[in-house]
């Protein structure tokens, strides 16, 4: 666990609307190491993915901004970077698996030519030579018969196979960071459990660092170094994975953990809910933005915004009820 | 034969080639195929192209030769099949010289209205914004243009060259075609594979003009077919009004307007190049409509098949 990867440092990204700016990512900052592997999770609308365009610099595409923070990317600046300059990033040290593999691949390419495409582009190669390196991609990544695969269309894969696809192109140019999106959203749970031991390999053999964003804490559990917990657009609490799982601090993280069946609940009684839904970016309420759906809110979390509250080297959280006296009186 | 040979020897080479599916490509040339209007038309379209630009070879006439010791000579008479005009020019000779020209502005008018539209609504449909905003409004602008005066001005200011003609009819039809492409852009470029594209850093020229030009491919390749069509039309209207090709060159749109003096004294005179125009837009029409069922992969069933279908559950409810 050397040096940082990757840092961001108060990132706020959003877009801008009728109703003005709606921050989607308000106040981020998040370190990742080499070799680590930072889980974001959240539930849906929480601002996991505008973080990770924002990462890649492709919220821009999509309408959205980056108002204010620093991405720092193997020392480099990104977020004043042109886009030229980020294309030679993107896909060479930073790459990105999506969500649905079968959307994610272009359905009139072969499978072959959208792995080479990523080796001529930022290795030069010619097509001949990155076919071949596509076949022994195909081949690292766990599917069987490379040699026929690269030659087939993706609508003659199966979803899992689609997802190994887009694993390979996102690894063809052995890059430093990993994005992935919810890998394993879009598949069923034995075909996600090898995604994630693919990952997992692939990340010991290459030793990149994965920026795994997911709404399952089940999958944060198996993968992650450490988590961050968002909601609303906000990093809640953050901490290595023994931190999270086994001293939730923020009331967020332990509704979070609550939810899941048979995890602290027997068999049997009722499942846990958070009450309430998440709420809209552009109807944010004062104070901590978990209150209306917090057990424990008082007056003061209506009114003001809690900031990180260190709880020790590892492990921060923004809720009042850790303010310095509350934590003595809590221990 | 021997392809056929091959083809088996390859796939019992390697198991695997046995139970590859055929690509896209080859199920709508299947499809293609299959359809009889659109394989007769193909050969419809083969036969004027290669008879036309044989002309050379087929007829020992001159097309603008004039010899006034055999005019109006009816067809199959001698030396002349279908006989000879006013001015004793041998008509088959003239229809087979039309076509040159006809067949080569069709088809030059569609290539380049195409390329022009597909670049204009590809750049409009994926970058949108103000990009959009302004070339669609060039489009609606040139669509208010009119044709017919447009081609009268450059024919008054640069004289009647055939290479005009063309450009001018390029000029003025690419606009159907950018707004197609440009609909259809508008709609790819929010898949999640562009996404995927611009995450591995693949800029944005080669994501419009590879990864998303393939992929609307289908509807341009029909509509440069049909193009093809209007665009002999085109020609064969604008030379009736004396506006297009001018003599001593020809075209079936000139020789149809030369016949209608004549009318009465040699009525087949309009006749051929009519049947001419007639047949080859039929084709074109025919081939654009089978290459829209063979390319759709959603596209209604095959019109022969159906007919089938139909005749077999007739037959069986009537024994």
């Amino acid at each position: 666990m050397a040096e940082k990867v990757l840092e961001i440092r108060g990132l706020t990204a959003g877009f801008v609307s009728d109703k003005g700016f709606l921050k989607a990512a308000d106040n981020i900052s998040l370190e990742l190491k080499r070799g680590e592997t930072l889980c974001v999770v959240g539930e849906s609308g929480s601002g996991k993915s505008v973080t990770s365009m924002a990462i890649m610099r492709l919220i821009e595409y999509s309408g959205g901004i980056i108002a204010d923070g620093n991405i720092v990317f193997q020392g480099e600046e990104l977020t004043t970077k042109s886009q030229e300059e980020m294309g030679k990033i993107r896909g060479n040290k930073i790459a990105m698996i999506f969500q649905d593999p079968m959307s994610a691949l272009n359905p009139v390419f072969t499978i072959g030519d959208q792995i080479a495409e990523s080796l001529m582009i930022h290795q030069g190669l010619s097509k001949q030579e990155a076919m071949q390196e596509a076949i022994k991609l195909l081949g690292h990544v766990g599917i069987p018969a490379p040699e026929i695969r690269v030659k087939q269309y993706p609508h003659e894969l199966s979803g899992g196979m689609c997802q190994r696809v887009v694993i390979a192109i996102a690894l063809a140019c052995k890059p430093d960071l990993l994005i992935a999106d919810e890998p394993t959203t879009a598949l069923d749970v034995t075909v996600q459990a090898q995604i994630l031991e693919l990952l997992r390999n692939l990340q010991a053999e290459f030793g990149m660092s994965i920026l795994l964003i997911t709404h399952d804490m089940g999958v944060a559990s198996e993968m992650a170094d450490r988590i961050a917990v968002m909601y609303a657009g906000t990093i809640v609490e953050e901490g290595t994975v023994f931190d999270i799982f086994d001293h939730p601090s923020h009331p967020y993280t332990q509704g979070l953990l609550n939810s899941i069946p048979g995890y602290e609940t027997a068999r049997g009684t009722e499942l846990y809910t958070i009450k309430g839904t998440i709420p809209r970016l552009g109807e944010l309420p004062s104070g901590c933005r978990f209150h209306p759906r917090c057990p424990h809110a008082t007056e003061k979390c209506k009114l003001l915004e809690p900031g990180a509250i260190q709880l020790s080297d590892t492990h921060r959280t923004a809720c009042w009820r850790y303010n310095e006296e509350a934590e003595v009186m809590n221990r | 034969m021997s392809e056929l040979i091959e083809q088996e020897k390859v796939s019992s080479d390697s198991q695997a080639d046995l139970r590859k599916p055929p690509g896209p490509w080859k199920i709508a040339a299947r499809k293609f195929v299959r359809n009889p209007y659109a394989m007769v038309s193909v050969f419809v379209l083969l036969f004027f192209i290669v008879v036309s630009f044989s002309a050379p070879y087929l007829t020992p006439y001159d097309p603008a030769k004039i010899d006034f010791s055999s005019t109006n000579l009816p067809a199959f008479s001698e030396g002349h099949l279908l006989g000879t005009d006013e001015l004793g020019r041998d008509i088959l000779t003239r229809i087979l010289y039309s076509g040159r020209i006809s067949l080569t502005i069709g088809f030059s008018v569609a290539l380049a209205s195409v390329i022009i539209g597909t670049v204009v609504g590809a750049i409009s449909g994926y970058f949108g914004g103000w990009i959009d905003t302004v070339l669609m409004r060039f489009v609606d602008v040139m669509y208010s243009l009119p044709t017919l005066f447009l081609n009268i001005l450059v024919l008054a200011i640069f004289g009647n060259e055939f290479i005009y003609m063309i450009l001018i009819l390029s000029f003025t039809s690419w606009m159907g075609v950018a707004r197609l492409v440009r609909g259809n852009f508008l709609q790819l470029r929010e898949m999640q594979y562009v996404e995927a594209a611009r995450a591995i850093g693949v800029p944005n020229r080669s994501i419009i003009f590879n990864h998303l030009l393939r992929n609307s491919i289908h509807p341009i390749i029909v509509n440069a077919t049909l193009m093809v069509g209007s665009a002999i039309l085109s020609e064969s209207a604008l030379s009736y009004l004396g506006l297009g090709i001018q003599a001593p060159q020809t075209s079936w749109g000139l020789m149809l307007s030369n016949a209608q003096e004549f009318m009465l004294i040699n009525k087949w005179l309009a006749v051929y190049p009519g049947v001419c125009i007639l047949l080859v837009v039929l084709a074109v029409n025919f081939i654009g409509d089978g290459l829209q069922q063979a390319l759709n992969p959603r596209g209604k069933k095959h019109p022969v098949r159906r007919l089938n279908e139909w005749r077999k559950k007739f037959s069986k409810s009537a024994a």
